[in-house]
């Protein structure tokens, strides 16, 4: 019997599914490897069949959504979290740090038909998560390489190397040194293929914090770069705002780098 | 007198919809008492969080707003911010940005006829299941989806939420033989578009004619992209920053998208729309393509929203082979100078106009912003056709048989939920 495979979507763009609806050909390879049982997108309704894995596309923001998780977990061997929205909270975890209230009221008419948390979560602040997939978005061959090390039995690599070191296998130009731009490269995860630095831009973090990171010296050589705190704080305040130590660097320099 | 019943369905999740929703529908003899479409993507709130950004940042975050349209909101957002600032960055990036949005329909048209919209049309679940029995037509299909996503990716090195745009231009110029390579794939898919649109012009399509105001932008000699005054089949012509003359959101409590309507009505904005308003702007071979079907346009069969999307393909592939034929390498941004002011860009996202209004500080931050993306301005319209269609289709059907038309007629938008918004219960009640 193939593996029992799910792709669940909570509070997100969609961008991370299309690392399975842009494989192309091999999608339709995948699912000879695979029995996709729920995946919403793709036509397929089937939210609380057991599975091998459950992929999870998006943060925690709603009551409904807190329940939904628990679900997830109690039928799924493997759950994995697919993107910065599953992994670290994502961009819209940026309201955590404002009156979530007023905001909406600043959006809608009626904030009080909105059901909404206060904060936007990971999922694994909710249940128990066996492997994290990052980037913003992740892209096809992270989930092609964890299906195929799950199928083969082995655990999946955890890619936490700084983004840097993948920057030099490719002999690119260094954005911060050469350019003096606020590039994240130093603290943040590779995967993605040094995609900014590869045109001349710096690095904004999109793959989330790296292992023994340095943020507060990479604060400290933008400051000398000119950047005032508040650009620094924003900086480390993007798209994976709510993951350490990138949450806690931003609020630093919030407070004037103190 | 009619036969009183009461059923109540509950169908978790409309598939094939980028995010989720749930329809009530209340029936009391053989008329519709109650017809709500309720929207539920939780809010994220990118308007607030935007406030107070630097203007490098905006691009990067706009894009998260949707992962199947990004170029469009990074487009929209890029061409409301350089209006504030007073900037024009010339022909090449102007160029290069119809390039980027012509990748962006072509990827974004062939997922929706390929994996989300065919299978209805011809009895399947998912397309998965359809590639068993049409395995030529889903290569082809995921072949000019992934050409859409080559062409954004020469420009923004990845296709989702790709990181080349920029306030004044793009990152980086792509080198020649990397645009040399790109076309020559480009020009040997074109038998692929137009064999597409010939495909999407033979599935059997209910004929359900209704009466509906369309709205695009129009420019006075191409297809419109990037730019355009606003037009609607009421005779409509305004400039885009008078959008909110006419066009009002308001906020229905059973739903987190915002409602829109112009001059207080209904209105359609999307591939439909445009090919209605632009049929005299479609390049010549591709118009002469879509008359050999013998499908006439303009139309006002909704259900030709997927004829519109073959034609686009088309469209987009023939213009993106135009724009790279010429293509030389330029500088490829104007250095962004802030000032205090407002702006406003509107663009034809996959899906239909998607329009920003930025007001920016002396400091180049984002003072506030007001983003009104397509299915948001679709949904009053959606409700509308469901109100028709189910009428048309017989309220009489059975649960299931009214579900799936449900879902057929919604899906017929390509509403990109998490744009504004989430996706289908059925909730039926009958009397």
């Amino acid at each position: 019997m193939k593996p029992r495979v799910a792709v669940h979507k909570f509070s997100s763009c969609d961008g991370c599914q299309l690392a399975f609806l842009n494989m192309g050909e091999e999608l339709i390879t995948l699912t000879r490897l695979i029995e996709l049982v729920h995946f919403a997108e793709a036509g397929l309704v089937n939210e609380d069949a057991p599975v091998d894995i459950a992929f999870v596309e998006g943060s925690v923001s709603t009551p409904h959504e807190v329940e939904r998780i628990l679900r997830v977990r109690e039928h799924s061997r493997f759950v994995v979290s697919l993107g910065a929205c599953a992994t670290a909270g994502g961009i819209q975890a940026l309201r955590n740090m404002a009156d979530t209230g007023r905001w909406l009221a600043g959006v809608y008419a009626r904030p009080e038909v909105i059901e909404v948390l206060p904060h936007s979560t990971p999922v694994h602040e909710h249940i128990r998560v066996d492997l994290e997939l990052w980037g913003c978005p992740v892209n096809s061959q992270q989930v092609i390489e964890a299906v195929r090390s799950l199928l083969a039995g082995a655990a999946p690599v955890d890619h936490r190397d700084k983004l840097c070191l993948e920057c030099k296998r490719r002999n690119q130009v260094c954005v911060l040194v050469a350019r003096g731009g606020p590039c994240m490269g130093p603290v943040t995860r590779t995967g993605c293929g040094a995609l900014c630095p590869s045109l001349g831009r710096d690095c904004f973090g999109c793959y989330g914090p790296a292992e023994n990171t340095n943020t507060g010296a990479l604060g400290r050589r933008f400051a000398g770069f000119g950047f005032v705190p508040e650009e620094i704080a924003q900086r480390f305040l993007l798209i994976n705002n709510a993951a350490e130590p990138f949450h806690g660097e931003g609020r630093r320099w919030q407070g004037d780098g103190q | 007198m009619s036969e009183r019943r009461d059923i109540t369905i509950n169908v978790p999740v409309l598939a094939r919809v980028e995010g989720e929703g749930t329809l009530d529908l209340h029936i009391v003899g053989d008329r519709i008492e109650q017809l709500r479409l309720r929207i539920f993507e939780p809010p994220r709130l990118f308007e607030k969080f935007l406030e107070g950004r630097g203007y490098r940042d905006v691009p990067d975050m706009v894009a998260r707003i949707c992962g199947i349209c990004p170029v469009a909101y990074q487009m929209s957002a890029v061409h409301a911010i350089e209006q504030a600032f007073d900037m024009d960055p010339g022909p090449w990036v102007r160029d290069m940005r119809r390039l980027f949005y012509c990748g962006e329909w072509l990827q974004s048209h062939a997922l929706h006829i390929h994996l989300l919209a065919a299978p209805d049309f011809l009895g399947f679940v998912t397309a998965v299941a359809m590639a068993e029995k049409f395995p030529e037509e889903v290569r082809r299909g995921l072949h000019l989806q992934e050409l859409g996503n080559a062409i954004i990716r020469l420009l923004g090195a990845r296709s989702v939420h790709p990181v080349g745009a920029r306030v004044g231009g793009f990152f980086h110029a792509p080198r020649p033989e990397d645009a040399a390579a790109l076309l020559a794939r480009l020009r040997a898919a074109l038998p692929d578009a137009e064999a597409l649109v010939r495909w999407v012009a033979s599935l059997p399509v209910p004929d359900d004619v209704q009466d509906f105001t369309c709205v695009s932008l129009r420019q006075p000699n191409e297809y419109p992209m990037n730019e355009g005054r606003l037009v609607s089949s009421h005779g409509l012509d305004l400039a885009i920053r008078s959008y909110r003359e006419h066009f009002r959101e308001f906020h229905a409590p059973h739903s987190t998208a915002l409602h829109s309507s112009l001059d207080d009505q209904p209105y359609l904005v999307g591939p439909l729309a445009r090919l209605n308003l632009n049929l005299d702007r479609l390049p010549e071979p591709v118009l002469g393509n879509l008359q050999a079907t013998g499908v006439r346009f303009p139309s006002t069969n909704m259900f030709h929203s997927a004829l519109a999307r073959a034609v686009e393909i088309h469209c987009a592939l023939w213009e993106a082979i135009r724009l790279l034929e010429g293509y030389r390498p330029a500088e490829p941004y104007i250095e962004a100078t802030p000032r205090a002011g407002v702006g406003y860009g509107c663009t034809e996202a996959p899906r239909g106009i998607l329009w920003h209004r930025f007001e920016m500080d002396e400091q180049g931050r984002v003072v506030n912003t007001d983003i009104v993306p397509p299915t948001a301005q679709n949904q009053a319209r959606i409700e509308q056709d469901l109100h028709r269609s189910l009428s048309a289709f017989g309220l009489d059907h059975a649960p299931e048989s009214l579900r799936l038309r449900a879902e057929m007629v919604i899906r017929n938008y390509d509403p990109c939920i998490s744009c504004a918004t989430h996706f289908l219960h059925l909730n039926l009640e009958r009397q």
